[in-house]
């Protein structure tokens, strides 16, 4: 049984544009299931008010963006504007896919806290996420 | 307000703010005392809204009927509140929620609030924290709420038990009539849904679910068997009578206030345990003699007992 004093990580996790290359975010949703995180997957082809607009409903902590299209570099800042719009700041966002280094450094200035590339071993996701929230019950 | 109230949790909710309904309902899931604060505060101005729950196995399409029969009560103007469940994993605690997969089309619709539950998150049952969460969304001026339950297990019982109409989705397909009779799904049924009724099997899932009910004992409500293809929107508007028909015959009949009351009692049982379990989780840690004791006699009956006879 999950304590009752510490608040459980939410996790929303979504596709956002038009890319359906959602492979990657299964296998992602998958492993954070298994490290006792609540997952909420909400699928294809959302805006990113749709993946904010989850985000609120569900009390989520984090919000997990995976894209394979290029355009991250309009999509992601778009979240984290659509947080900022809904005064929402504290929700953390991280995103994962075919992202050139370049654009990572230009993401993380624009409030993507974390970006994955392909490659990356699925126990980094989750050692990130204890890290950085080390009270969380998730084992 | 209790040390952990965000002080101005109250005055957001009472404003409509999305975020506060959110948060109040997470402190429901954690079991968190704060939240009886905020419910007291909201009861004066709290309606009671509909509440339908929808079970089915896993692939039934529960998820999408719930969408369409959503639509339908938007055209009706009425706003709707969803609560979806899916099982945790019983290894990691952890949970895939996917159910808002198939509500895209509510995305951005302020009237529809859709929030997923893990099933094994909640210290004291889910049908506990569904009632609670109901009279919250109640409160924040929902009409109507939705419980979506996947039936694997007993979590379909805690929903029929706290919705006032059960909804049982089946598919054809699905097995042989004795599956029927194993899952005790004919006992939860308000109303019966073959779902996909486009598929072939519509018509032997049908005769089978009539021969089965045939055999049911005599009620005064007799569950109604209906045909949807949720995924085109066939069927909804009939269900949606049939639900509403359900609600009619439990206020005429008198049911409505009995089950009420009954529920009333119930929930003071479930809070009573609850308020039990905390104490004795207290006790054993703040009493190193009486924990050194129980694990001596390895007695957990009387240790309880001594706990609960204690003056507090």
């Amino acid at each position: 049984m999950p304590s009752t004093a510490v608040r459980p990580v939410r996790i929303v996790v979504a596709k956002v544009g038009l890319d359906g290359h959602d492979r990657g975010v299964k296998v992602v949703a998958r492993a954070l299931r298994d490290a006792g995180y609540e997952v909420i997957y909400t699928g294809l082809r959302q805006t990113p008010e749709m993946v904010v607009d989850a985000a609120l409903q569900e009390d989520a902590q984090v919000i997990g963006l995976s894209i394979h299209s290029g355009a991250h570099m309009t999509l992601f800042p778009a979240v984290v504007e659509e947080l900022k719009r809904r005064k929402a700041t504290d929700i953390i966002v991280f995103g994962g896919g075919i992202i050139p280094d370049d654009d990572i450094t230009a993401l993380k200035k624009r409030g993507v806290e974390k970006i994955f590339t392909p490659g990356t071993p699925l126990q980094d996701i989750v050692d990130w996420l204890r890290k950085r929230f080390p009270d969380s019950p998730a084992k | 307000m209790g040390e952990n109230t965000d002080p101005v949790l109250l005055k957001r909710f009472r404003s409509g703010d999305v975020r506060a309904l959110a948060r109040a309902i997470s402190l429901i899931e954690r079991r968190d005392e704060s939240v009886r604060e905020l419910e007291q505060a909201l009861r004066p101005d709290a309606k009671t809204p509909g509440v339908a729950g929808f079970t089915g196995a896993p692939g039934t399409g529960k998820s999408t009927l719930v969408d369409a029969v959503v639509s339908l009560l938007r055209k009706k103007q009425s706003s709707v509140a969803v609560l979806a469940t899916d099982p945790n994993s019983p290894f990691s605690g952890g949970a895939i929620l996917g159910d808002r997969i198939r509500m895209q089309r509510h995305a951005l619709d302020p009237k529809v609030f859709i929030r997923s539950m893990g099933a094994r998150g909640h210290l004291g049952g889910l049908s506990l924290a569904s009632r609670e969460a109901i009279r919250l969304l109640g409160a924040f001026g929902f009409d109507e709420v939705i419980l979506e339950t996947v039936g694997v297990g007993q979590s379909e019982l805690e929903v029929a038990a706290v919705a006032d109409t059960t909804v049982v989705v089946l598919t054809p397909n699905l097995g042989d009539s004795v599956q029927m009779i194993k899952a005790g799904i004919l006992e939860i049924a308000d109303i019966f849904v073959v779902n996909k009724a486009d598929l072939d099997g519509y018509t032997r899932v049908m005769a089978e679910l009539r021969a089965m009910l045939s055999l049911a004992p005599k009620a005064e409500w007799k569950p109604p068997i209906l045909a949807t293809v949720a995924s085109r929107q066939e069927g909804v508007e009939q269900l949606w009578e049939a639900v509403l028909a359900h609600r009619r015959h439990l206020e005429k009949s008198g049911q409505a206030q009995a089950l009420s009351e009954q529920r009333l009692r119930d929930e003071t049982g479930e809070v009573a345990a609850e308020l039990a379990r905390r104490r004795a989780r207290q006790a054993l840690e703040d009493d190193p003699e009486l924990a050194r004791r129980l694990l001596a006699d390895r007695t957990p009956y009387r240790t309880a007992e001594e706990i609960l006879d204690r003056k507090r």
